[in-house]
């Protein structure tokens, strides 16, 4: 039987491209753990909408939040996935001037997020523990924050990385494409977030 | 079976020595076997913690351990065996050893990840064993139910919670690198029609893996904040609410019994053609029916609450829903003994176990469907009625093919065979041990007598001590086990690229394979399973110009 292993066939021979030797899959792993992240919240969600519907909260309690702040940070966040994606088309065009300007820009608008959500902490009328929707809107926002400050700090990673000499570049945008795509999922996620938590 | 004549090769392009089992290789059949002997390991440690449960259990008093001992020993064996035993092993185990083998690929999509994957599990075991020593385990059982996991001890079950998420994380890991292996890495020319079962069951299990797992990390967030600031999520105290734990919480662990039982099918369909030679029967449907179980388990979870106050369409609805499960399963089930049927059977210690496999499974399979209805299950809940059935899927099913894929495929890991006679007196001291084990539980149940108890009414005793020694004779069954396979790989008879005879693409190369699985291009296997047919016709030897049968003689 060993001629199995050491016969030579005149079978075509994979050819080596891309990325370990195969095509590119990085992006399609980091779409598949956004699934399964986006499951995690999937889980807080409903989780938060049952908690609504059949726990009553307690007298003096209320579900009121005040909107214009969140409502700021929820445009924030839209007009950063624009920029974004503004920033990947000029990298594509190989335009690396543009494409760290319109990154830098998206950080910012990031942060200006982060800083919303704190101003917004501290002025609640309610802390972690009051009751059971005040838990709830802290670990659903918090969550959610905690992706923002990974996203922003990714973002200022790849804003490095397209440095001269760095390694995302024109031909080779993964790091950039993978932080693009995770950045409008964090949008998205938020996006829900804020029609089930402030509209509701 | 012929006699490899050493190649110097291919010799010196293996990795050589043992260490490199130590280290954070990114060879998909080095992380295969890290995962699998892990995995036995733990599987000895969450055994001797049953032998524990069974020895306190063979007298109605807690005279062996105390109480609260027995709690952590009970949740311990619960966690070891399930996030540190099975699930490790039937899908980090043989996926990364026999998927990329099944693709026609040189290692998975992602090999850093899947070294990341294997190398969290030491970490979470180690801490979840070590908490018993040092902080006390957790004493609130597997599934942690609040709020009897907010009042025990709470270092203990905050530990478990870390290593139960750190478990998750790599079983998430793992299954998005099966996922992009079986969708984005098949050789060209192979058609996903055309792949071994395995890699459906692989397929089928990742996407209940990375739709479900997360959902139980979330959850376990949320208990820690309730244990450690004193949040009220799953607190009646602070206007809470049980249910909704329980509901997320078994929107992860009923899919985890199919991330437990679907590979093993997947196992089961590669060693029972090869040892029947015979196709295995209706591929197609298998498949649909793979398809079919992930997608019903994912909308059945609550028939584990019918006690726990849901309303009546709900039970109506999970009623129906799991019953419709039996349907692909059964389905299954007649593939299995139609490719047995009119076959060519060795009886070896591989098919004993698949067969025992069989005929365990279909008896917790029965139990399973009258869980699910809701008169009989308000009966047995949380009865002895229900350990018996939750052991003769998981211990009756997954287990016993875990075992015959040990005896079938460590030709390949090793390059050396088991030896049989001790491999028939394993299954024997198995197969009598476990029924005697478990099967009295069901009476037990059916009785009365509560699961989770260290203490019980006396009326319950000979069962519990027939059952007591069936556990005694499943520990002894591991003897002849382990001397097997410590031994057989130095004295094993050589085993020979291809053993079996078996047309599944591992099998195509030496024993152990090269570092990157062929010397030259992959083969590829247009009908993994095409026993009996002709075999001028196999496209194996018409693509690859490989004469499969030199050596052996046709069969």
């Amino acid at each position: 039987m060993t001629s199995l292993a050491t016969s030579t066939s005149a079978a075509e021979a994979v050819t080596a491209e891309g990325h370990e030797g195969h095509a590119d899959l990085r992006l399609f792993g980091l779409a598949t753990f956004l699934v399964a992240d986006g499951m995690t919240f999937a889980g807080f969600f409903a989780a938060y909408l049952t908690f609504r519907a059949v726990n009553p909260l307690p007298e003096g309690s209320t579900y009121e939040l005040e909107l214009l702040l969140p409502s700021i940070n929820t445009m924030l966040l839209l007009v950063s996935s624009y920029t974004f994606h503004r920033s990947g088309r000029n990298l594509l065009l190989g335009q690396m001037g543009p494409c760290r300007a319109w990154l830098l820009l998206t950080a910012g608008l990031g942060a200006a997020f982060l800083a919303g959500q704190m101003v917004e902490y501290f002025t609640l009328p309610f802390g972690l523990t009051d009751n059971l929707f005040a838990s709830t809107f802290y670990a659903l926002t918090g969550f959610h924050g905690l992706h923002v400050t990974l996203g922003v700090i990714c973002i200022l990673l790849v804003w490095f990385q397209t440095r001269n000499g760095g390694r995302v570049t024109s031909a080779a945008p993964f790091g950039l494409e993978a932080a693009e795509l995770y950045w409008h999922f964090v949008d998205g996620i938020w996006v829900v977030l804020y029609g089930i938590l402030y509209l509701l | 079976m012929t006699v490899a004549s050493p190649n110097d090769f291919q010799d010196s392009l293996q990795p050589q020595g043992w260490l490199r089992y130590f280290s954070f290789s990114l060879d998909h059949k080095v992380i295969g076997i890290q995962y699998l002997v892990t995995g036995f390991l733990f599987y000895f440690i969450g055994g001797a913690l049953a032998g524990v449960i069974r020895a306190e259990l063979a007298s109605p008093i807690s005279d062996f351990v105390s109480r609260e001992t027995y709690n952590e020993v009970l949740t311990l064996h619960g966690t070891v065996m399930i996030f540190l035993w099975i699930v490790p092993v039937v899908n980090g185990g043989f996926g990364n050893y026999l998927i990329p083998f099944y693709v026609g690929a040189r290692d998975m999509a992602f090999p850093r990840l899947n070294a990341v994957a294997f190398w969290m599990i030491p970490p979470a075991g180690i801490l979840l064993i070590g908490s018993y020593f040092i902080t006390g385990a957790a004493q609130s059982g597997w599934t942690a139910y609040p709020p009897l996991s907010l009042t025990t001890p709470a270092l203990g079950q905050v530990v478990w919670i870390v290593s139960v998420l750190l478990l998750g994380g790599s079983s998430i890991f793992g299954g998005i690198n099966f996922i992009a292996t079986v969708l984005k890495l098949r050789r060209p020319g192979l058609k996903l029609m055309q792949l071994p079962m395995y890699c459906w069951a692989m397929l089928g299990t990742s996407i209940l893996v990375v739709l479900s797992t997360p959902v139980l990390a979330g959850t376990l967030l949320l208990l820690s904040f309730d244990i450690v600031a004193h949040t009220g999520f799953f607190n009646p105290a602070l206007g809470g609410n049980v249910v909704v734990y329980q509901h997320l919480f078994w929107f992860y662990s009923h899919p985890a019994v199919y991330i437990m039982v679907l590979p093993a099918f997947g196992l089961v369909s590669e060693i029972l053609p090869i040892h029947s030679r015979k196709p295995l029967f209706g591929y197609t449907t298998m498949v649909y029916s793979i398809l079919a179980i992930v997608v019903l388990g994912l909308v059945v979870w609550a028939h584990h609450m019918f006690t726990s106050g849901t309303p009546p369409w709900m039970r109506l609805f999970f009623t129906i829903a799991t019953s419709f499960i039996a349907v692909p399963t059964g389905i299954k089930f007649f593939n299995w003994l139609a490719t047995l049927w009119g076959g060519k059977l060795a009886l070896n210690s591989a098919m004993l176990f698949s067969c025992a496999f069989i005929v365990n499974f279909v008896f917790g399979g029965i139990t399973g469907v009258a869980l699910a209805q809701v008169p009989f299950d308000i009966h047995v809940h949380d009865t002895y009625f229900v350990v018996g059935h939750f052991h003769y899927i998981v211990y009756g099913g997954t287990v016993f093919v875990i075992f015959a894929s040990i005896y079938h495929w460590y030709p390949k890991f090793t390059g050396r065979m088991l030896n049989e006679d001790l491999g028939r007196l394993h299954f024997l001291l198995t197969f009598v041990g476990f029924n005697l084990c478990f099967a009295p539980q069901h009476w037990l149940g059916l009785n009365g007598m509560p699961r989770r108890v260290a203490e019980y009414d006396p009326s319950f005793t000979t069962l519990n001590q027939i059952s007591s020694v069936g556990a005694l004779l499943m520990a002894i069954s591991s003897l002849p086990f382990l001397y097997n396979v410590l031994v057989s790989a130095f004295k094993g008879q050589v085993a020979g690229d291809n053993p079996w005879n078996a047309l599944t693409p591992e099998w195509l190369t030496s024993s152990p394979p090269p570092v990157e699985n062929w010397i030259g291009a992959a083969p590829l296997v247009e009908h993994p399973y095409g026993y009996g047919v002709d075999e001028d016709a196999l496209s194996v030897e018409a693509a690859t110009g490989r004469d499969l049968w030199s050596g052996t003689g046709r069969r």
